[in-house]
């Protein structure tokens, strides 16, 4: 019997993992999903965020086993498979982020667009202030988050007008 | 890594392996666990035991599962529980929120826990389950020290029952900062209007949250509890007499100092808010 | 082909489709096959003598292939981007908490830690060097000596003014914490060794060939051995400047014929890379009763740590800016970087003009409000402006538009008064703060900075531009050895091409060191020296494309003229496809790119020792509960000297995360140390701004075209991160009352009214002699102490991102 049987960006897995494997490192060494990205050893960057189960996670807080019988999408399931090729099969999200200069360094952008999936699940018209407290655990040294705030405005605007709730589960968006 | 679906299987295999460790939400064990300060062989994830999970609510008392997260505490207890929603509030960033529990934050008797001083306030029954069976804890009981819980082997916090009280409550945190505030005072504060109690918990200023008893008594006999008012000045004597209790922390985050005077005023605006409510 | 963005365009960045969707490959992402990991062994001690060092414990596990000391070193054993004082290894003494004293490589990183961990040290600890002001005249730390540098800036005649009893005299004592560059993306890289007995680095940096030529002295290489490619970076400011895993990376894959990676935690990036210098500054300002400044005595201490690093060039810069952007007849500035046991201090954005921006800022409201004068208006008064001089005497020949960055910055209208809603109060989702708890404050300061490498030191940027045709495209590639960092350089140099040649598809080599070099991504210097290399390139390859033309018609290319992919004559008579002219025969040029010189800073501190300067001013609003000294930033306005906007994206980016990491300074980021141990080794303690606590950015871009930059821009990396710092603090003084000498601002300086700042002790200060002027504490300028040997400089400062 595997020690975990978990669905990531659509495709599910089997596998054994070691006890203490951490979820962030199960993600990038053994299956080779880099764009989740490690800024701190200590929860605090937010970096690592993924949504599991829909909800907003930091994968560096998690160990892989705890992820047995979840599904989980990373950044590079967000846009609905791992290619992820066409800006038009972007998330909002993502588009916003590129279009609004959302991003320099770029290092906390997936966990900062998961966190941001998170949020607008819950909150589709938030307010500035809002997104304020919902990116309040994912730390960017770059931007300033002036831009960061505006892109979410502008993919919660698309989200609305396009009716959708921008539910992610399991890499469908 | 074990990971029970009920509090019986969870039991035994905490009794099975005294080396095993509880695991809630993970937002403590696993930063310890990084950063070397602790090594643990056997995790038992505890997400899945159904006893843990829940809210009641009933006309003597709120009972909540010691799975509830900080996330649900905020959505279900807002009403009954004020001052225990906005303590949930207050846990930095919304991952942490959706991760850490209420049993996981008792548990890990971190000095900075937010859930302990409000559950001193709340005068809070804490259920612990183990090989001998259960039994209730007061909540000023369950933490001997930094990390250090008055459970026995194999013992797990499996609920907590806080009884319904008439009245305001009040949950004021400070840190260095106004976002994912690492607190380092915190008081919760209770006025109980049935019993015309005042119950006061600080955390995050000592060792070990506490409740200020001399301070307590103090303005219960100073407030007229026919009309819920007091003295203007009652809240500064109150604040100081908080403060007065025990000698504060003296670390990176704040000097005793800082933390004595922030007490005072944390305690203070507690009381006033209270009575002016 | 769309139109690409041209300069002046708000132009998105190239990498931001891979960075939005998580394939940008960052130098944490490299795998090889048949790879090993390394891990460090580090100093628990800020000061020991080892006594031995066993890797018997460490081998004995399986799967780790290598332990490497100090012996294990073939070339030069210490390195140095100015002065080579910083062993690979610590050998015989650690000197700083967390150096580095071997090296592991095992199968897994998980290994390689237990591995490092297993090596047995044998230290002996010894009572550490912590007081900066202590280290003139302590036993040396190092054959070098304590003092990396002493530097007197010396304008006028300062006894003269303090002789005059009309004057207006405010004096005070100031001091800056030590910041972290706290860039997301932790070192990493990638060693591979190579059959020609050299070995590819792959590694995120900001200075390419400095990394290099150290890496290739100490492994005892050419340096045409040593080959570095830029591997993704995640953020730099400063802190990627000196080398980091480089070296041990190397000597690992040499040792151990395979490829080798690490990547440091943020525990072990906290001392392992270096920070702003702390600074202890004495000021004394005197004026006339009209607000005329008059003279400025300025004493300031720079703690540079353990080794050199750019402590000289850091300095330079905090002594030739010390008064800040103003006219000043009369100065007397003299300063101190010194060695201790402290992790080494570098460069970081701003590059030693934060720590007096601070001071000279304070100053100035400390002396408007003795004479009575708005704060504003003093600043304004005093203001630089084109052709005044500068402390070292150099008279300003390019644009310094410091009054209208001043302007702009206080016509921003002020935000709305504090609302009711709890959140937004001090102390945020902590409810401590309660509605009539709040005392709102503005504060406004200003600030200069000069751009590029100073005091002569060489300064060249190198590019290359390929026009080629694809499937029937152009296409021009460009190569250039600019590290991107994140400031947008890649987005900057498409650009260019674009406008220059009217080429659309622009393609970016990985930047690396088969080109010659382009300097450092830092001092604001790579939109002027590479973007300028990049723009005389394309010159080159339009020469080469019209005497192409020229030739094939028997004439000179100065009969032609590109203009937008077209080559045309400029009588009209001709148009012809670009695409058509370059055909199956691709044009390339490469050019090296370089500015006016700059010369060196006499006995008495006075050269045309800078290229060009950049002016700001910000404005900050905040809320404060002063009870319990919680600041909320409500608004930062700020009045940016730009030059022009090359692309108005990349320009207001720089300066939000300019102003974030000034507010960060002013009031959260602070490494702590004890005994000069570092306390604060996580994010949970040293706190990098959020989005909460940034609050609301206005800018307003002054667009001066400054002469003999390419397109008129001014690199604006680091001027957001200089006066944003002393605004905030104004307003947290604004709106309590309080001193606050120190920065970052701690609650407790708000709530208890004590900053915990200590008289100004000069360093090694005897008693002051008869006859000269002193300061608080002994004589201002005593005989200028003699430099250590081989203090070279490297000016400059640090790009944004």
């Amino acid at each position: 019997m595997p020690d975990i049987d978990v669905r990531i960006n659509g495709i599910r897995y089997q596998d054994h993992v070691e006890p203490r494997l951490l979820l962030v490192h199960y993600l990038r060494d053994r299956l080779g999903l880099t764009g989740t990205n490690v800024g701190c050893d200590t929860s605090n960057c937010g970096a690592c965020t993924v949504l599991v189960d829909g909800t907003g996670a930091k994968s560096c807080t998690m160990l892989a086993v705890q992820a047995d019988g979840t599904e989980i999408t990373t950044i590079q399931g967000l846009a609905g498979g791992e290619g992820a090729g066409a800006p038009e099969d972007w998330h909002p999200l993502q588009k916003a982020f590129n279009a609004e200069h959302g991003l320099q360094c770029g290092y906390c952008t997936p966990g900062m667009i998961m966190s941001s999936v998170d949020l607008l699940q819950r909150n589709p018209d938030p307010t500035e202030d809002e997104i304020r407290h919902g990116l309040e655990g994912n730390l960017c040294r770059c931007t300033g988050y002036q831009n960061i705030v505006k892109a979410v405005q502008a993919a919660a605007g698309e989200l609305r007008a396009a009716g959708a709730p921008g539910a992610v589960v399991g890499g469908q968006s | 890594m074990s990971r029970p679906r009920g509090l019986a299987e969870a039991i035994d295999v905490l009794r099975a392996d005294p080396a095993a460790v509880p695991l809630g939400g993970g937002t403590d064990l696993l930063v310890a666990l990084r950063a070397g300060e602790r090594s643990v062989r056997h995790v038992v994830a505890l997400r899945r035991v159904e006893e843990l999970a829940g809210v009641t609510t009933g006309p003597d008392a709120v009972d909540l599962g010691a799975g509830l997260t900080w996330a649900g505490m905020e959505a279900q207890v807002g009403a009954t529980l004020p001052a225990l929603a906005a303590a949930a509030r207050a846990v930095g960033s919304p991952q942490a929120r959706n991760a850490g529990t209420l049993g996981g934050n008792l548990g890990s008797a971190a000095i900075t826990g937010s859930t302990l001083p409000v559950l001193l306030a709340l005068d809070a029954g804490v259920e612990v389950a183990g090989p001998a069976g259960t039994r209730t804890v007061p909540a000023g009981d369950l933490v001997r020290g930094p990390g250090d819980v008055a459970l026995h082997a194999g013992e797990i916090v499996t609920r907590v029952r806080i009884p319904r009280a008439r009245g305001p409550q009040q949950f004021l945190k400070v840190g260095q900062r106004g976002s994912v505030i690492t607190a380092v005072a915190q008081v919760a504060l209770v006025l109980d209007l049935g019993a015309r109690r005042v119950r006061c918990g600080v955390g995050a200023a000592t060792p070990v949250a506490f409740r200020p008893r001399a301070a307590e008594r103090a303005a219960e006999a100073a407030i007229d509890w026919d009309a819920v008012t007091a003295d203007p000045d009652l809240p500064r004597r109150f604040g100081a007499l908080v403060a007065a209790d025990r000698p504060p922390l003296d670390d990176l985050r704040a000097s005793a100092a800082y933390r004595r005077h922030a007490v005072a005023v944390l305690a203070e605006r507690a009381l006033a808010r209270a009575l002016a409510a | 082909m769309t139109r690409g963005p041209r300069i002046g365009d708000p132009a998105p960045r190239p990498d931001g489709p891979d960075k939005v969707t998580g394939r940008f490959p960052y130098s944490s992402d490299l795998r090889a096959p048949g790879m090993l990991w390394g891990a460090a062994v580090r100093s628990p001690h800020a000061s020991a003598r080892i006594v031995g060092i066993d890797p018997a414990p460490a081998l004995a596990l399986e799967g780790v292939a290598a332990v490497l000391t100090a012996d294990d070193v073939p070339g030069r054993p210490t390195y140095g981007l100015a002065v080579a004082d910083q062993p690979a290894f610590a050998r015989d003494l650690v000197r700083h908490h967390g150096e580095a004293v071997a090296v592991v490589a095992a199968a897994t990183p998980d290994l390689a830690r237990r591995a490092a961990r297993a090596v047995a040290v044998d230290y002996a600890p010894l009572d550490p060097l912590t007081d900066p002001a202590a280290a003139v005249t302590a036993a040396p730390l190092h054959p070098n000596g304590n003092v990396f540098r002493h530097l007197i800036v010396r304008r006028g005649d300062v006894a003269a003014a303090a002789a005059d009893p009309d004057l207006v005299t405010v004096e005070d004592t100031y001091e800056v914490g030590r910041q972290d560059p706290a860039f997301l993306g932790l070192e990493s890289g990638l060693a591979v060794p190579a059959a020609d007995g050299g070995v590819d680095l792959a590694v995120s940096t900001q200075f390419l060939h400095a990394d290099r030529d150290q890496v290739a002295a100490s492994l005892g290489l050419a340096p045409e051995r040593v080959r570095l490619t830029l591997a993704g970076v995640g953020g730099a400011f400063g802190g990627r400047e000196d080398l980091t895993l480089h070296l041990h990376l190397c000597l690992l894959a040499l040792r151990t014929g395979r490829p080798v990676g690490m990547a440091y935690d943020r525990s072990e990036s906290f001392v392992g890379h270096v920070t702003r210098h702390p600074a202890r500054m004495w000021y004394r300002h005197r004026a006339t009763r009209d607000g005329t400044l008059v003279s400025v005595e300025a004493r300031v201490l720079l703690d540079g740590g353990a080794y050199q690093s750019t402590s000289a060039a850091v300095l330079a810069n905090a002594c030739c800016f010390a008064a800040g952007p103003y006219r000043v007849p009369h100065a007397l500035v003299e300063g101190w970087a010194v060695r201790t046991n402290h992790p080494p201090a570098g460069a970081l954005r701003g590059f030693g003009i934060p720590q007096v921006c601070f001071a000279h800022e304070s100053q100035m409201d400390a002396l408007a409000a003795a004479l009575g004068v708005d704060p504003v208006d003093l600043r304004r008064r005093n203001a630089l402006a084109p052709g005044d001089a500068l402390l070292t005497g150099q008279r300003i020949t390019g644009t310094a538009p410091a009054v209208a960055c001043l302007d702009a910055a206080v016509a921003h209208p002020l935000p709305a008064p504090p609302d009711d809603d709890p959140l937004r109060r001090p102390g945020g989702t902590g409810l401590a703060t309660g509605p009539g708890d709040v005392r709102r404050g503005v504060g406004v300061a200003m600030a200069f900075k000069n751009l590029m490498y100073s005091e002569g030191l060489q300064d060249l940027s190198t590019a290359s531009v390929r026009l080629a045709v694809d499937g029937g495209e152009l296409v021009a590639t460009v190569h250039c050895a600019a590290a991107e960092v994140g400031q947008g350089f890649v987005t900057l140099a498409q650009q260019i091409v674009r406008t220059e040649l009217g080429v659309d598809r622009v393609v970016l080599r990985a930047a690396d060191t088969s080109i010659g070099e382009a300097g450092s991504s830092s001092a604001s210097r790579q939109s002027w020296m590479s973007g300028g290399a990049v723009a005389a390139a394309c010159a080159g390859v339009r020469d080469e494309v019209l005497a192409r033309v020229a030739a094939g018609r028997g004439g000179r290319g100065e009969a032609f003229a590109l203009r937008d992919g077209e080559v045309v004559s400029r009588d009209g008579g001709l148009r012809l496809p670009l695409a058509e002219v370059v055909g199956a025969d691709p044009v390339e040029a490469v050019r090296v790119f370089t500015h006016a010189d700059t010369a060196p800073l006499d006995a008495d501190g006075q050269g045309d020792a800078h290229v060009a300067f950049v002016f700001t001013a910000h404005r900050a609003v905040v809320d404060v509960d002063p009870a319990l000294g919680s600041v909320q930033v409500v608004q930062i306005a700020t009045g940016q000297d730009i030059g022009r906007a090359l692309n108005p994206l990349a320009v207001t980016g720089q300066l939000e995360g300019g102003i974030a990491q000034g507010l960060g300074l002013a009031l959260l980021e602070d490494v702590v140390t004890r005994e000069g141990r570092v306390a604060t080794r996580t994010f949970q303690d040293y706190l990098v701004p959020t989005a909460l606590d940034v609050g609301d950015v206005v800018a307003t871009l002054i667009e001066e075209p400054e002469p003999g930059a390419p397109y008129g821009a001014k690199g604006v990396g680091e001027a957001p991160t200089l006066s944003s710092i002393p605004a905030v603090v104004a307003a947290v003084r604004a709106a309590t009352g309080r001193r606050l000498r120190r920065v970052p601002v701690r609650p407790a300086h708000v709530a208890l009214g004590e900053d915990g700042v200590a008289p100004f002790v000069v360093p090694g200060g005897p008693a002051a002699p008869p006859g000269v002027v002193t300061g608080p504490e002994g004589p201002l300028a005593k005989p200028a102490l003699t430099d250590p040997p081989g203090v070279a400089e490297l000016p400059g400062g640090e790009g944004g991102a």
